[in-house]
């Protein structure tokens, strides 16, 4: 089957089987390696990106199905060589230990950000229900995405003492 | 985790998507596929064909026709939970929707594919029966309108042949008097599949229940009316005690069924608990 979308802006094309998954798609096809697979099953959400705009599980759509689509990967997350503002919250607020859920945290918060600039605590806890972290206990993981709506609102970032860890 | 080999047809009309089923042995209909790709994926299932409505034109849309809300084939759980019209005449359906899955998964996921898919424990079907949902099953044979209550046949079984399609479920315009209230335990905290759900609808007229609706899911193969607890509430002021009495029937002519989230003692109870705070919460809507 022919595919055609955008992945991080640029335009994509491929030949592909039926029963490609869409994350097998960015990883092995296009090398894009940032987006991780953990559980292969739609629970653990490492596999988040974002298409047109919304954040879903990659592991559970069909590359087919993503045909016409605007993907974001987290290699997309970034303008260039600078960190986003969510990335620097994260790397700043320990709110990584072994990075492999980071990549779909990152891009659940993202989608949360877009839609909703300044979430509460409960929003922030709903967008990431779908993502499972084993090392963090989440907490920093709020606290970085509170962090980076401020940052992104121009806004000095919440005191790093709030951090629980 | 591949699903085995499968031919794919991306639909771009309904008429194309039910030729194909109706044409072709094993071939299965793909709208969010939520339920669907994870079972390919465990080769549960492995179906000959999938067909792919995510390009069918029109399916997306929440509208108003005669007396009812209706929703298309491809309104997806999040838009459920968010929608001002969904809310307005059918707040258990909105409750229910908000509280399934998790963000990706309402993000993609239908209500018209949950429906068809018929799981036992799924959130959204006992919404739809308590409401008096209609489910439009379409195919090139015309179009079908099947109330809730006859569309759930058993587990992972609804009413509908192979060539059919849920193209909309209708829901009655909510009117003076009536609420609804979806209220759930869920397994590992609110958001994900339900133990044991109670959905309830009533309509108060003078102060007196003069229809209800209490629909089960968890107990049984099925979601399932309640008709015990809606008898007892009619002709009642929906008080705390009527109530409180009626809800004793709540499993009366069902066959519970344990299972490893609990014992058919225990999901009796929950059962009884949850059709109280469904039922105060509608009341309370309702006046």
């Amino acid at each position: 089957m022919h595919v055609a979308m955008t992945v991080n802006g640029e335009s994509v094309t491929a030949e592909v089987e039926p029963r490609l998954l869409l994350v097998q798609f960015l990883r092995d096809t296009l090398n894009l390696t940032g987006t991780h697979i953990g559980c292969e099953t739609s629970a653990c959400g490492a596999c988040t990106v974002l298409v047109d705009g919304d954040a879903i599980k990659s592991c559970t759509l069909l590359a087919v199905q993503a045909d016409d689509g605007r993907i974001t990967t987290v290699e997309g997350v970034a303008a260039q060589a600078d960190l986003h503002p969510l990335q620097e919250a994260f790397l700043e607020r320990l709110a990584l230990q072994c990075g492999y859920c980071t990549p779909g945290m990152l891009m659940s918060a993202l989608a949360l950000l877009n839609d909703q600039p300044r979430p509460t605590e409960a929003e922030i806890l709903r967008a990431i229900d779908g993502n499972l972290c084993r090392c963090t206990g989440y907490i920093p993981i709020i606290l970085a995405i509170q962090d980076a709506a401020a940052r992104m609102g121009g806004e000095a970032p919440p005191p790093a003492a709030e951090q629980e860890c | 985790m591949y699903p085995r080999a499968f031919d794919y047809m991306a639909a771009s009309s309904l008429d194309q998507a039910s030729q194909a089923l109706s044409e072709t042995p094993g071939a299965k209909l793909l709208s969010g596929g939520m339920s669907l790709l994870p079972m390919m994926k465990l080769r549960i299932l492995s179906p000959s064909m999938v067909v792919d409505l995510g390009k069918v034109p029109g399916l997306d849309a929440v509208g108003v026709e005669e007396d009812s809300l209706v929703i298309g084939a491809l309104v997806r759980h999040r838009r459920i939970a968010a929608d001002d019209a969904i809310a307005q005449h059918a707040h258990a359906l909105r409750q229910a929707a908000a509280g399934l899955g998790d963000t990706q998964v309402r993000n993609r996921g239908t209500l018209c594919g949950s429906l068809a898919h018929a799981d036992p424990v799924a959130d959204e079907p006992a919404a739809v029966l308590a409401l008096g949902g209609i489910l439009e099953a379409r195919s090139l044979r015309g179009i079908r309108r099947i109330p809730a209550e006859a569309f759930f046949i058993d587990a992972f079984t609804a009413n509908l042949s192979g060539d059919e399609i849920v193209q909309a479920v209708r829901i009655p315009l909510s009117g003076r008097g009536e609420g609804s209230s979806y209220q759930k335990l869920g397994r590992q905290g609110s958001h994900s599949y339900p133990v044991v759900a109670s959905a309830a609808w009533l309509r108060i007229e003078e102060g007196l229940v003069t229809q209800a609706r209490v629909a089960l899911t968890g107990l049984s193969t099925r979601p399932i009316l309640a008709p015990g607890v809606a008898e007892t509430l009619l002709g009642t002021d929906a008080s705390s005690s009527a109530i409180g009495a009626a809800v004793q029937k709540s499993t009366d002519g069902i066959v519970v069924l344990e299972d490893q989230y609990g014992s058919i003692a225990y999901k009796r109870h929950i059962a009884e608990l949850l059709t109280t705070r469904a039922l105060h919460e509608a009341a309370r809507l309702a006046r």
